[in-house]
Protein backbone atom coordinates (compact mmCIF):
# COMPACT_ATOMS: atom_id res chain seq x y z
CA UNK A 1 0.00 0.00 0.00
CA UNK A 2 2.56 2.59 0.64
CA UNK A 3 6.37 2.67 -0.88
CA UNK A 4 7.81 1.15 2.07
CA UNK A 5 6.58 -1.91 2.11
CA UNK A 6 6.48 -2.08 -2.13
CA UNK A 7 9.70 -4.46 -2.77
CA UNK A 8 8.37 -7.64 -1.36
CA UNK A 9 6.84 -10.10 -3.60
CA UNK A 10 3.76 -11.31 -2.40
CA UNK A 11 3.58 -15.13 -1.65
CA UNK A 12 -0.52 -14.84 -2.55
CA UNK A 13 -1.80 -13.13 -5.35
CA UNK A 14 -5.39 -13.20 -5.93
CA UNK A 15 -6.72 -11.15 -8.69
CA UNK A 16 -10.65 -10.54 -10.21
CA UNK A 17 -11.59 -14.31 -8.45
CA UNK A 18 -15.49 -14.59 -8.41
CA UNK A 19 -17.21 -17.28 -7.44
CA UNK A 20 -21.29 -18.09 -6.96
CA UNK A 21 -23.19 -20.80 -5.98
CA UNK A 22 -25.98 -21.67 -8.50
CA UNK A 23 -27.78 -17.98 -8.50
CA UNK A 24 -25.80 -16.93 -5.37
CA UNK A 25 -23.01 -14.58 -5.76
CA UNK A 26 -20.67 -15.61 -3.12
CA UNK A 27 -17.23 -13.46 -4.30
CA UNK A 28 -17.90 -11.08 -6.79
CA UNK A 29 -14.43 -9.66 -7.81
CA UNK A 30 -11.88 -10.24 -4.96
CA UNK A 31 -7.87 -8.34 -5.53
CA UNK A 32 -5.70 -9.17 -2.48
CA UNK A 33 -1.98 -9.62 -1.70
CA UNK A 34 -0.31 -11.39 1.16
CA UNK A 35 3.28 -11.00 1.86
CA UNK A 36 5.51 -12.98 2.55
CA UNK A 37 5.35 -13.64 6.91
CA UNK A 38 2.28 -11.23 6.91
CA UNK A 39 -0.53 -12.24 8.99
CA UNK A 40 -4.10 -11.44 7.07
CA UNK A 41 -7.23 -11.39 9.17
CA UNK A 42 -10.35 -11.88 6.86
CA UNK A 43 -13.24 -10.14 8.70
CA UNK A 44 -17.00 -9.93 8.14
CA UNK A 45 -20.84 -11.38 8.56
CA UNK A 46 -21.16 -14.78 8.20
CA UNK A 47 -22.10 -15.28 4.33
CA UNK A 48 -20.09 -12.26 3.27
CA UNK A 49 -17.71 -15.17 1.07
CA UNK A 50 -14.72 -15.26 3.85
CA UNK A 51 -14.75 -19.01 3.42
CA UNK A 52 -15.31 -19.57 -0.05
CA UNK A 53 -12.02 -16.79 -0.38
CA UNK A 54 -10.11 -19.15 1.76
CA UNK A 55 -11.05 -22.36 0.08
CA UNK A 56 -10.07 -20.90 -3.35
CA UNK A 57 -7.01 -20.65 -2.16
CA UNK A 58 -5.87 -24.17 -2.44
CA UNK A 59 -8.30 -25.14 -4.61
CA UNK A 60 -10.76 -27.05 -2.67
CA UNK A 61 -13.38 -24.41 -4.41
CA UNK A 62 -12.88 -23.51 -7.78
CA UNK A 63 -13.51 -20.51 -8.89
CA UNK A 64 -15.29 -18.73 -11.75
CA UNK A 65 -13.25 -16.21 -13.00
CA UNK A 66 -9.98 -14.51 -11.65
CA UNK A 67 -7.30 -16.23 -9.73
CA UNK A 68 -5.09 -17.25 -7.43
CA UNK A 69 -1.30 -17.47 -7.53
CA UNK A 70 1.09 -18.84 -5.01
CA UNK A 71 4.62 -18.04 -5.05
CA UNK A 72 4.25 -17.22 -8.90
CA UNK A 73 1.78 -20.46 -9.68
CA UNK A 74 -1.38 -20.27 -10.87
CA UNK A 75 -3.40 -22.48 -8.52
CA UNK A 76 -5.19 -25.30 -9.93
CA UNK A 77 -4.81 -23.87 -13.61
CA UNK A 78 -2.44 -24.41 -16.55
CA UNK A 79 -1.96 -20.81 -18.20
CA UNK A 80 -1.52 -21.61 -22.10
CA UNK A 81 -2.09 -18.54 -24.39
CA UNK A 82 -5.51 -16.52 -23.34
CA UNK A 83 -6.64 -20.34 -21.71
CA UNK A 84 -6.28 -21.91 -18.43
CA UNK A 85 -6.81 -25.17 -18.26
CA UNK A 86 -7.85 -26.81 -15.23
CA UNK A 87 -5.02 -29.05 -13.73
CA UNK A 88 -4.78 -32.61 -13.42
CA UNK A 89 -5.77 -34.24 -9.50
CA UNK A 90 -1.74 -35.12 -9.20
CA UNK A 91 -0.70 -31.69 -9.60
CA UNK A 92 -3.47 -30.07 -7.23
CA UNK A 93 -2.48 -32.48 -4.59
CA UNK A 94 1.16 -31.24 -4.90
CA UNK A 95 0.29 -27.44 -4.92
CA UNK A 96 -1.90 -27.75 -2.01
CA UNK A 97 1.15 -29.76 -0.21
CA UNK A 98 1.94 -26.37 0.10
CA UNK A 99 -1.06 -24.74 1.95
CA UNK A 100 -1.59 -25.66 5.42
CA UNK A 101 -5.31 -25.27 6.13
CA UNK A 102 -6.94 -26.18 9.70
CA UNK A 103 -10.57 -26.15 9.82
CA UNK A 104 -13.52 -25.05 11.64
CA UNK A 105 -14.74 -28.59 12.86
CA UNK A 106 -10.82 -29.83 13.17
CA UNK A 107 -11.62 -32.64 10.55
CA UNK A 108 -8.77 -35.00 12.75
CA UNK A 109 -9.25 -38.44 11.28
CA UNK A 110 -11.55 -40.20 14.43
CA UNK A 111 -9.60 -43.69 12.91
CA UNK A 112 -5.96 -42.70 13.56
CA UNK A 113 -4.49 -41.84 16.99
CA UNK A 114 -2.78 -38.46 17.29
CA UNK A 115 0.45 -39.72 16.09
CA UNK A 116 -0.59 -41.16 12.41
CA UNK A 117 -3.45 -38.08 12.05
CA UNK A 118 0.20 -36.10 12.22
CA UNK A 119 2.84 -38.73 10.31
CA UNK A 120 0.32 -39.79 7.34
CA UNK A 121 1.15 -36.76 5.16
CA UNK A 122 4.61 -36.36 5.29
CA UNK A 123 4.88 -40.11 4.84
CA UNK A 124 2.38 -40.72 2.07
CA UNK A 125 3.21 -37.64 0.04
CA UNK A 126 6.40 -35.95 1.02
CA UNK A 127 8.18 -39.35 1.20
CA UNK A 128 9.87 -38.16 4.78
CA UNK A 129 11.07 -41.59 6.35
CA UNK A 130 8.83 -42.72 8.63
CA UNK A 131 10.94 -42.06 11.85
CA UNK A 132 12.10 -38.79 10.87
CA UNK A 133 8.29 -38.32 10.68
CA UNK A 134 7.54 -39.66 14.33
CA UNK A 135 10.77 -37.31 15.90
CA UNK A 136 9.23 -34.24 13.91
CA UNK A 137 5.43 -35.17 15.20
CA UNK A 138 6.41 -35.33 18.57
CA UNK A 139 8.57 -32.17 18.39
CA UNK A 140 5.10 -30.30 16.99
CA UNK A 141 2.62 -31.63 19.36
CA UNK A 142 4.99 -30.09 21.92
CA UNK A 143 4.86 -26.96 20.54
CA UNK A 144 1.45 -26.50 20.82
CA UNK A 145 1.26 -27.85 24.00
CA UNK A 146 0.32 -31.36 24.16
CA UNK A 147 3.39 -33.64 24.82
CA UNK A 148 2.56 -37.15 25.17
CA UNK A 149 -0.62 -37.21 24.16
CA UNK A 150 0.97 -39.08 21.17
CA UNK A 151 -1.29 -42.52 21.54
CA UNK A 152 -4.23 -40.84 22.20
CA UNK A 153 -7.52 -40.77 19.54
CA UNK A 154 -8.81 -37.56 18.41
CA UNK A 155 -12.62 -38.75 20.23
CA UNK A 156 -10.64 -39.09 23.87
CA UNK A 157 -9.36 -34.85 23.51
CA UNK A 158 -11.06 -31.68 23.73
CA UNK A 159 -11.93 -29.47 20.96
CA UNK A 160 -9.28 -27.16 22.12
CA UNK A 161 -6.55 -30.25 21.97
CA UNK A 162 -8.55 -31.26 18.91
CA UNK A 163 -7.74 -27.90 17.21
CA UNK A 164 -3.91 -27.60 18.25
CA UNK A 165 -3.67 -31.69 17.05
CA UNK A 166 -5.20 -30.19 13.69
CA UNK A 167 -2.82 -26.82 13.70
CA UNK A 168 0.15 -29.37 14.01
CA UNK A 169 -0.86 -31.69 11.55
CA UNK A 170 -1.10 -29.09 9.02
CA UNK A 171 2.43 -28.09 10.32
CA UNK A 172 3.88 -31.07 9.79
CA UNK A 173 4.09 -31.00 5.55
CA UNK A 174 6.23 -27.50 6.26
CA UNK A 175 3.82 -25.95 4.27
CA UNK A 176 4.50 -22.03 3.32
CA UNK A 177 1.12 -20.57 4.15
CA UNK A 178 -0.81 -21.30 6.54
CA UNK A 179 -4.98 -21.22 6.13
CA UNK A 180 -7.30 -21.03 8.87
CA UNK A 181 -10.93 -21.22 8.57
CA UNK A 182 -12.61 -19.95 11.78
CA UNK A 183 -10.77 -21.94 14.14
CA UNK A 184 -12.73 -21.23 17.51
CA UNK A 185 -16.12 -20.72 16.41
CA UNK A 186 -16.45 -24.80 17.30
CA UNK A 187 -14.99 -24.29 20.67
CA UNK A 188 -16.70 -23.73 24.44
CA UNK A 189 -15.44 -20.16 25.73
CA UNK A 190 -12.76 -20.99 27.88
CA UNK A 191 -10.59 -23.45 24.97
CA UNK A 192 -9.98 -20.76 22.56
CA UNK A 193 -7.46 -18.91 24.33
CA UNK A 194 -5.06 -22.05 24.23
CA UNK A 195 -5.66 -22.22 20.25
CA UNK A 196 -5.50 -18.85 19.67
CA UNK A 197 -1.75 -18.57 21.80
CA UNK A 198 -0.69 -21.76 19.67
CA UNK A 199 -1.56 -19.28 16.65
CA UNK A 200 -0.09 -16.52 17.72
CA UNK A 201 2.90 -18.38 18.18
CA UNK A 202 3.28 -19.45 14.62
CA UNK A 203 2.71 -16.16 13.92
CA UNK A 204 5.85 -15.01 16.05
CA UNK A 205 7.80 -17.67 14.06
CA UNK A 206 7.12 -15.36 10.84
CA UNK A 207 4.45 -17.91 9.17
CA UNK A 208 2.71 -16.72 6.82
CA UNK A 209 -1.09 -16.86 7.60
CA UNK A 210 -4.47 -16.15 6.23
CA UNK A 211 -7.17 -16.58 9.17
CA UNK A 212 -11.07 -16.09 8.89
CA UNK A 213 -12.17 -14.85 12.86
CA UNK A 214 -14.59 -13.66 14.45
CA UNK A 215 -11.74 -12.70 17.43
CA UNK A 216 -11.38 -9.33 16.51
CA UNK A 217 -8.80 -9.53 20.04
CA UNK A 218 -6.82 -11.41 17.66
CA UNK A 219 -7.24 -9.45 14.82
CA UNK A 220 -5.94 -6.30 17.13
CA UNK A 221 -3.02 -7.72 18.56
CA UNK A 222 -1.46 -10.24 15.87
CA UNK A 223 -2.99 -9.18 12.12
CA UNK A 224 -0.79 -6.98 9.76
CA UNK A 225 -3.36 -6.28 7.99
CA UNK A 226 -7.52 -6.70 8.54
CA UNK A 227 -9.24 -6.97 5.26
CA UNK A 228 -13.54 -6.41 5.57
CA UNK A 229 -15.50 -8.60 3.59
CA UNK A 230 -19.49 -7.79 2.62
CA UNK A 231 -21.56 -8.97 0.10
CA UNK A 232 -18.70 -11.03 -2.02
CA UNK A 233 -16.18 -7.55 -1.83
CA UNK A 234 -13.73 -6.33 0.20
CA UNK A 235 -15.31 -2.65 1.48
CA UNK A 236 -12.21 -2.16 3.47
CA UNK A 237 -8.50 -3.32 4.40
CA UNK A 238 -5.74 -1.88 6.04
CA UNK A 239 -3.30 -2.42 9.56
CA UNK A 240 -5.43 -3.66 11.95
CA UNK A 241 -5.66 0.16 14.35
CA UNK A 242 -6.64 1.55 11.66
CA UNK A 243 -9.22 -0.62 10.27
CA UNK A 244 -10.29 -1.75 13.50
CA UNK A 245 -10.34 1.82 15.33
CA UNK A 246 -12.06 4.00 12.24
CA UNK A 247 -13.00 2.14 9.91
CA UNK A 248 -14.25 3.90 6.81
CA UNK A 249 -16.86 1.89 5.43
CA UNK A 250 -20.30 1.70 6.59
CA UNK A 251 -20.78 -1.62 7.00
CA UNK A 252 -17.13 -2.40 8.52
CA UNK A 253 -18.33 0.25 11.18
CA UNK A 254 -21.87 -1.34 12.14
CA UNK A 255 -20.35 -5.05 11.97
CA UNK A 256 -17.69 -3.91 14.21
CA UNK A 257 -20.09 -1.90 16.53
CA UNK A 258 -22.03 -5.12 17.04
CA UNK A 259 -19.33 -7.53 17.57
CA UNK A 260 -17.49 -5.56 20.09
CA UNK B 1 3.55 -4.86 17.34
CA UNK B 2 3.81 -6.89 20.15
CA UNK B 3 3.81 -10.42 20.33
CA UNK B 4 4.74 -11.85 23.85
CA UNK B 5 1.90 -13.69 25.48
CA UNK B 6 -1.83 -13.90 24.68
CA UNK B 7 -3.48 -10.82 26.50
CA UNK B 8 -6.60 -11.48 29.02
CA UNK B 9 -8.52 -9.25 26.83
CA UNK B 10 -8.56 -12.13 24.07
CA UNK B 11 -11.04 -14.25 26.78
CA UNK B 12 -14.15 -12.28 27.78
CA UNK B 13 -15.15 -13.02 31.03
CA UNK B 14 -18.54 -13.92 31.00
CA UNK B 15 -21.05 -11.74 32.26
CA UNK B 16 -21.88 -12.45 36.29
CA UNK B 17 -25.36 -12.19 37.97
CA UNK B 18 -26.03 -9.94 40.58
CA UNK B 19 -23.92 -10.44 43.79
CA UNK B 20 -26.75 -10.50 46.34
CA UNK B 21 -29.07 -13.46 44.75
CA UNK B 22 -26.05 -15.74 45.40
CA UNK B 23 -25.52 -14.79 49.17
CA UNK B 24 -29.48 -15.19 50.40
CA UNK B 25 -30.25 -18.72 50.25
CA UNK B 26 -33.54 -18.90 51.07
CA UNK B 27 -35.20 -20.57 53.95
CA UNK B 28 -36.71 -24.67 53.37
CA UNK B 29 -40.19 -25.04 53.89
CA UNK B 30 -40.55 -28.44 56.37
CA UNK B 31 -43.55 -31.05 56.47
CA UNK B 32 -44.31 -33.54 59.02
CA UNK B 33 -44.37 -36.12 57.03
CA UNK B 34 -40.76 -35.90 55.71
CA UNK B 35 -38.72 -37.73 58.09
CA UNK B 36 -40.97 -40.99 57.38
CA UNK B 37 -40.55 -40.30 53.36
CA UNK B 38 -37.40 -39.92 53.86
CA UNK B 39 -36.30 -43.05 55.58
CA UNK B 40 -39.05 -45.17 53.33
CA UNK B 41 -37.70 -47.91 51.29
CA UNK B 42 -37.57 -47.39 47.16
CA UNK B 43 -39.95 -50.62 46.10
CA UNK B 44 -39.31 -51.23 41.92
CA UNK B 45 -42.49 -51.60 39.72
CA UNK B 46 -43.40 -55.25 39.50
CA UNK B 47 -44.15 -56.64 36.16
CA UNK B 48 -45.93 -59.88 36.56
CA UNK B 49 -46.61 -60.06 33.03
CA UNK B 50 -42.85 -60.16 31.83
CA UNK B 51 -42.04 -62.66 34.26
CA UNK B 52 -45.64 -65.10 33.06
CA UNK B 53 -44.47 -64.81 29.70
CA UNK B 54 -40.75 -65.96 30.42
CA UNK B 55 -42.17 -68.78 32.01
CA UNK B 56 -44.27 -69.72 29.20
CA UNK B 57 -41.34 -69.47 26.95
CA UNK B 58 -39.02 -71.73 29.10
CA UNK B 59 -42.07 -74.59 29.19
CA UNK B 60 -42.56 -74.06 24.84
CA UNK B 61 -38.08 -74.34 25.13
CA UNK B 62 -38.12 -77.67 27.18
CA UNK B 63 -40.98 -78.97 25.26
CA UNK B 64 -38.64 -78.21 21.74
CA UNK B 65 -35.62 -79.68 23.56
CA UNK B 66 -37.34 -82.30 24.96
CA UNK B 67 -38.88 -83.77 21.30
CA UNK B 68 -35.60 -83.53 20.00
CA UNK B 69 -34.27 -85.70 22.62
CA UNK B 70 -37.11 -88.13 22.62
CA UNK B 71 -38.69 -88.69 19.06
CA UNK B 72 -36.81 -91.77 17.75
CA UNK B 73 -37.46 -90.23 14.08
CA UNK B 74 -35.04 -87.80 14.29
CA UNK B 75 -32.55 -90.79 13.86
CA UNK B 76 -29.50 -88.54 15.74
CA UNK B 77 -27.59 -91.58 14.61
CA UNK B 78 -27.67 -91.58 11.23
CA UNK B 79 -27.55 -87.72 11.51
CA UNK B 80 -24.24 -88.68 13.19
CA UNK B 81 -23.27 -91.47 10.54
CA UNK B 82 -23.65 -88.89 7.43
CA UNK B 83 -22.32 -85.77 9.30
CA UNK B 84 -18.44 -86.61 7.82
CA UNK B 85 -19.74 -88.59 4.57
CA UNK B 86 -17.51 -87.33 1.84
CA UNK B 87 -19.65 -86.41 -0.68
CA UNK B 88 -21.23 -84.46 2.05
CA UNK B 89 -17.46 -82.57 2.31
CA UNK B 90 -17.31 -82.11 -1.10
CA UNK B 91 -20.67 -80.27 -1.29
CA UNK B 92 -19.65 -78.33 1.97
CA UNK B 93 -16.12 -77.02 -0.29
CA UNK B 94 -18.24 -76.26 -2.81
CA UNK B 95 -20.52 -74.14 -1.12
CA UNK B 96 -17.82 -72.51 0.61
CA UNK B 97 -15.48 -71.21 -2.17
CA UNK B 98 -18.49 -70.53 -4.25
CA UNK B 99 -19.54 -68.12 -1.10
CA UNK B 100 -16.24 -67.09 -1.00
CA UNK B 101 -15.51 -66.37 -5.25
CA UNK B 102 -19.27 -64.60 -5.18
CA UNK B 103 -18.37 -62.58 -2.48
CA UNK B 104 -14.66 -61.50 -3.27
CA UNK B 105 -16.07 -60.79 -7.19
CA UNK B 106 -19.35 -59.66 -6.20
CA UNK B 107 -17.95 -56.96 -3.49
CA UNK B 108 -15.00 -55.63 -6.25
CA UNK B 109 -17.90 -54.92 -8.80
CA UNK B 110 -20.10 -53.80 -6.32
CA UNK B 111 -17.58 -51.06 -5.57
CA UNK B 112 -17.08 -50.35 -8.88
CA UNK B 113 -20.81 -49.65 -9.06
CA UNK B 114 -21.12 -47.46 -5.65
CA UNK B 115 -17.99 -45.31 -7.34
CA UNK B 116 -19.71 -44.85 -10.66
CA UNK B 117 -22.64 -44.32 -8.52
CA UNK B 118 -21.39 -41.28 -6.39
CA UNK B 119 -19.28 -39.94 -9.45
CA UNK B 120 -19.83 -36.50 -11.04
CA UNK B 121 -20.99 -38.27 -14.38
CA UNK B 122 -24.40 -38.13 -15.44
CA UNK B 123 -23.89 -41.36 -17.74
CA UNK B 124 -21.96 -43.12 -15.29
CA UNK B 125 -24.39 -42.45 -12.26
CA UNK B 126 -27.01 -43.64 -14.37
CA UNK B 127 -26.00 -46.86 -15.36
CA UNK B 128 -25.21 -47.72 -12.19
CA UNK B 129 -28.81 -46.89 -11.04
CA UNK B 130 -30.45 -48.78 -13.78
CA UNK B 131 -28.12 -51.75 -13.31
CA UNK B 132 -29.12 -51.68 -9.49
CA UNK B 133 -32.42 -51.14 -10.14
CA UNK B 134 -32.54 -53.88 -12.85
CA UNK B 135 -30.80 -56.05 -10.79
CA UNK B 136 -32.53 -56.18 -7.42
CA UNK B 137 -36.06 -56.53 -9.66
CA UNK B 138 -35.52 -60.07 -10.49
CA UNK B 139 -35.55 -63.12 -8.43
CA UNK B 140 -31.86 -64.59 -7.92
CA UNK B 141 -34.07 -67.90 -8.96
CA UNK B 142 -34.91 -66.50 -12.17
CA UNK B 143 -31.49 -65.43 -12.68
CA UNK B 144 -29.65 -68.42 -12.10
CA UNK B 145 -31.79 -70.14 -14.23
CA UNK B 146 -31.82 -67.33 -17.22
CA UNK B 147 -27.65 -67.75 -17.19
CA UNK B 148 -28.15 -71.92 -16.71
CA UNK B 149 -30.37 -71.34 -20.40
CA UNK B 150 -28.06 -68.74 -21.96
CA UNK B 151 -27.56 -71.65 -24.65
CA UNK B 152 -31.11 -70.71 -25.97
CA UNK B 153 -30.47 -67.13 -26.60
CA UNK B 154 -27.23 -67.41 -27.87
CA UNK B 155 -25.84 -70.07 -29.04
CA UNK B 156 -22.42 -69.19 -29.38
CA UNK B 157 -20.68 -66.50 -27.56
CA UNK B 158 -17.62 -64.60 -29.32
CA UNK B 159 -14.77 -62.15 -28.54
CA UNK B 160 -14.40 -59.43 -30.63
CA UNK B 161 -14.50 -55.98 -31.70
CA UNK B 162 -17.74 -54.81 -31.20
CA UNK B 163 -20.11 -54.73 -34.39
CA UNK B 164 -16.58 -56.14 -36.27
CA UNK B 165 -14.26 -58.84 -36.26
CA UNK B 166 -14.59 -61.75 -33.76
CA UNK B 167 -11.31 -63.57 -32.04
CA UNK B 168 -12.21 -66.19 -30.29
CA UNK B 169 -15.96 -68.23 -30.25
CA UNK B 170 -17.08 -70.49 -27.94
CA UNK B 171 -20.60 -73.00 -27.77
CA UNK B 172 -22.80 -70.92 -24.73
CA UNK B 173 -23.47 -75.00 -23.39
CA UNK B 174 -20.05 -75.77 -22.87
CA UNK B 175 -19.49 -72.64 -20.62
CA UNK B 176 -22.36 -72.05 -18.94
CA UNK B 177 -21.84 -75.14 -17.00
CA UNK B 178 -24.28 -75.15 -13.67
CA UNK B 179 -21.20 -73.77 -11.55
CA UNK B 180 -20.54 -70.97 -14.08
CA UNK B 181 -23.86 -70.07 -13.94
CA UNK B 182 -24.30 -70.20 -10.43
CA UNK B 183 -20.72 -68.52 -9.76
CA UNK B 184 -22.19 -65.88 -12.52
CA UNK B 185 -25.95 -65.46 -11.47
CA UNK B 186 -24.97 -65.14 -7.93
CA UNK B 187 -22.16 -62.59 -8.26
CA UNK B 188 -24.35 -60.24 -10.23
CA UNK B 189 -26.88 -60.42 -7.54
CA UNK B 190 -24.53 -59.72 -4.86
CA UNK B 191 -22.73 -56.95 -6.85
CA UNK B 192 -25.99 -55.00 -7.14
CA UNK B 193 -26.82 -55.23 -3.29
CA UNK B 194 -23.12 -54.56 -1.97
CA UNK B 195 -23.19 -51.17 -4.37
CA UNK B 196 -25.84 -50.15 -1.96
CA UNK B 197 -24.10 -51.10 0.75
CA UNK B 198 -21.26 -49.66 0.13
CA UNK B 199 -22.83 -46.57 -1.26
CA UNK B 200 -24.24 -46.15 1.77
CA UNK B 201 -20.77 -46.46 3.60
CA UNK B 202 -19.32 -43.55 1.66
CA UNK B 203 -22.43 -41.23 2.35
CA UNK B 204 -21.99 -41.96 5.99
CA UNK B 205 -18.46 -40.41 6.48
CA UNK B 206 -18.73 -36.65 6.78
CA UNK B 207 -17.37 -34.05 3.87
CA UNK B 208 -14.64 -32.82 6.18
CA UNK B 209 -12.79 -35.95 5.93
CA UNK B 210 -12.35 -35.64 2.74
CA UNK B 211 -11.81 -32.26 2.39
CA UNK B 212 -9.27 -32.15 5.30
CA UNK B 213 -7.11 -35.04 3.22
CA UNK B 214 -7.45 -33.33 0.34
CA UNK B 215 -6.05 -30.14 1.76
CA UNK B 216 -3.25 -32.21 3.24
CA UNK B 217 -1.96 -32.93 -0.08
CA UNK B 218 -3.18 -36.88 -0.01
CA UNK B 219 -3.56 -38.10 -3.30
CA UNK B 220 -7.21 -39.35 -4.64
CA UNK B 221 -6.68 -43.04 -3.67
CA UNK B 222 -4.89 -42.51 -0.80
CA UNK B 223 -7.61 -39.94 0.86
CA UNK B 224 -10.26 -43.09 -0.41
CA UNK B 225 -7.96 -45.85 1.17
CA UNK B 226 -6.57 -44.45 3.68
CA UNK B 227 -9.07 -41.74 5.07
CA UNK B 228 -12.55 -42.69 3.62
CA UNK B 229 -12.65 -46.65 3.24
CA UNK B 230 -11.86 -47.08 6.96
CA UNK B 231 -14.11 -44.51 8.33
CA UNK B 232 -16.98 -46.18 6.09
CA UNK B 233 -16.29 -49.43 7.31
CA UNK B 234 -18.67 -49.82 10.73
CA UNK B 235 -21.26 -48.67 8.77
CA UNK B 236 -20.41 -51.31 6.34
CA UNK B 237 -19.24 -53.98 7.87
CA UNK B 238 -23.10 -55.39 9.75
CA UNK B 239 -24.57 -55.20 6.26
CA UNK B 240 -22.47 -56.85 4.90
CA UNK B 241 -22.15 -59.55 7.41
CA UNK B 242 -26.05 -59.72 6.68
CA UNK B 243 -25.18 -60.36 3.03
CA UNK B 244 -22.59 -62.71 4.01
CA UNK B 245 -24.37 -65.02 5.81
CA UNK B 246 -27.70 -64.57 3.39
CA UNK B 247 -25.26 -65.62 0.69
CA UNK B 248 -23.74 -68.55 1.90
CA UNK B 249 -27.29 -69.88 2.50
CA UNK B 250 -28.45 -68.34 -0.74
CA UNK B 251 -25.84 -70.80 -2.58
CA UNK B 252 -28.17 -73.90 -2.01
CA UNK B 253 -30.45 -72.58 -4.39
CA UNK B 254 -27.91 -73.76 -6.91
CA UNK B 255 -29.14 -77.33 -6.08
CA UNK B 256 -32.30 -76.62 -8.46
CA UNK B 257 -29.65 -76.73 -11.42
CA UNK B 258 -27.87 -79.60 -10.16
CA UNK B 259 -24.10 -78.37 -8.60
CA UNK B 260 -23.72 -80.37 -5.97
CA UNK B 261 -23.42 -77.56 -3.28
CA UNK B 262 -23.58 -79.35 0.81
CA UNK B 263 -27.82 -79.72 0.04
CA UNK B 264 -27.96 -81.16 -3.54
CA UNK B 265 -25.18 -83.57 -2.12
CA UNK B 266 -27.44 -84.39 0.63
CA UNK B 267 -30.64 -84.35 -1.27
CA UNK B 268 -28.74 -86.76 -3.87
CA UNK B 269 -28.04 -89.35 -1.00
CA UNK B 270 -31.78 -89.09 0.40
CA UNK B 271 -33.48 -89.35 -2.60
CA UNK B 272 -31.87 -93.28 -2.08
CA UNK B 273 -32.02 -94.42 1.33
CA UNK B 274 -35.37 -91.89 2.06
CA UNK B 275 -34.06 -91.09 5.44
CA UNK B 276 -35.09 -87.41 4.36
CA UNK B 277 -35.07 -86.06 8.03
CA UNK B 278 -31.61 -86.71 9.24
CA UNK B 279 -30.27 -85.86 6.04
CA UNK B 280 -31.91 -82.14 5.84
CA UNK B 281 -30.58 -82.20 9.64
CA UNK B 282 -27.18 -83.32 8.62
CA UNK B 283 -26.56 -79.94 5.84
CA UNK B 284 -28.75 -77.81 8.67
CA UNK B 285 -26.05 -77.97 11.15
CA UNK B 286 -23.13 -77.35 9.14
CA UNK B 287 -25.13 -74.22 8.02
CA UNK B 288 -25.60 -73.23 11.70
CA UNK B 289 -21.47 -74.41 12.46
CA UNK B 290 -20.65 -71.75 9.20
CA UNK B 291 -23.16 -69.36 10.39
CA UNK B 292 -21.90 -68.83 13.78
CA UNK B 293 -18.39 -68.93 12.54
CA UNK B 294 -19.17 -66.27 10.06
CA UNK B 295 -20.49 -64.12 13.22
CA UNK B 296 -17.57 -64.47 15.08
CA UNK B 297 -15.51 -63.31 12.36
CA UNK B 298 -17.95 -60.24 11.61
CA UNK B 299 -17.16 -59.76 15.43
CA UNK B 300 -13.69 -59.51 15.13
CA UNK B 301 -13.74 -57.46 11.88
CA UNK B 302 -16.47 -54.95 13.81
CA UNK B 303 -13.85 -54.49 16.78
CA UNK B 304 -11.02 -53.80 14.54
CA UNK B 305 -12.67 -51.05 13.06
CA UNK B 306 -13.84 -49.50 16.28
CA UNK B 307 -10.29 -48.55 16.64
CA UNK B 308 -11.00 -44.94 18.03
CA UNK B 309 -14.82 -44.63 18.51
CA UNK B 310 -14.95 -46.59 21.85
CA UNK B 311 -13.64 -45.33 25.04
CA UNK B 312 -13.47 -48.31 26.59
CA UNK B 313 -11.07 -51.20 25.85
CA UNK B 314 -11.30 -54.28 23.60
CA UNK B 315 -13.71 -57.00 24.87
CA UNK B 316 -13.43 -60.77 24.15
CA UNK B 317 -15.85 -62.43 22.09
CA UNK B 318 -17.10 -64.68 25.01
CA UNK B 319 -17.43 -61.82 27.21
CA UNK B 320 -19.72 -59.88 24.52
CA UNK B 321 -22.03 -62.76 24.38
CA UNK B 322 -22.35 -63.08 27.79
CA UNK B 323 -23.13 -59.61 28.03
CA UNK B 324 -25.89 -60.59 25.66
CA UNK B 325 -27.39 -63.78 27.09
CA UNK B 326 -29.02 -63.31 30.12
CA UNK B 327 -28.58 -66.91 31.62
CA UNK B 328 -25.23 -66.15 31.34
CA UNK B 329 -24.55 -65.11 34.90
CA UNK B 330 -25.69 -61.96 34.76
CA UNK B 331 -26.22 -59.81 38.11
CA UNK B 332 -28.74 -59.04 40.10
CA UNK B 333 -28.82 -55.44 38.68
CA UNK B 334 -29.58 -56.32 35.25
CA UNK B 335 -31.98 -58.61 36.41
CA UNK B 336 -34.11 -55.53 38.30
CA UNK B 337 -35.71 -54.57 34.55
CA UNK B 338 -37.30 -57.42 35.40
CA UNK B 339 -38.62 -58.05 38.69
Amino acid sequence: MTAAVAPVVPLVRIRGLRKSFGTNLVLSGIDLDVRPGEVTVLLGPSGSGKSTLLRCINHLEKPDAGFVELAGEIVGYRPDGNRLHELHTRAITRQRTRVGMVFQQFNLFPHLSVLDNIVEAPVAVRRVPKKQAVARALELLERVGLAGREDSYPRQMSGGQQQRVAIARALAMEPELMLFDEPTSALDPELVGDVLSVMKDLADTGMTMIVVTHEIGFAREVADTVVFLDGGQIVESGPPARVLAHPRNERARAFLAAVL
Amino acid sequence: MTRSGISPSLIEAPDRPPAESLESTPSLTHREDDEALLAAKLVPLRRPGQWASAVVLLVLLAMLVHTLLTNKRFQWGVVGDYFTRGSIMHGLVLTLWLTGAVMACGYLLGIGLAAMRLSGNPILRTLSFGYVWLIRSVPPLVQLLFWYELASLYPQLSLGIPFGHEFVTVKTAHLFTGVLAAFVGLTLDTAAFSAEIVRGGILAVEHGQTEAAQALGLGRGRVFRRIVLPQAMPAIIPASGNLLIGLLKATSIVSVIAVADLLYSVQLIYNQNYLIMPLLLVATIWYIILTTLLSIGQYYVERHYARGTNRRGDRPFWRLARANVSVFGRTRNDLAGLS
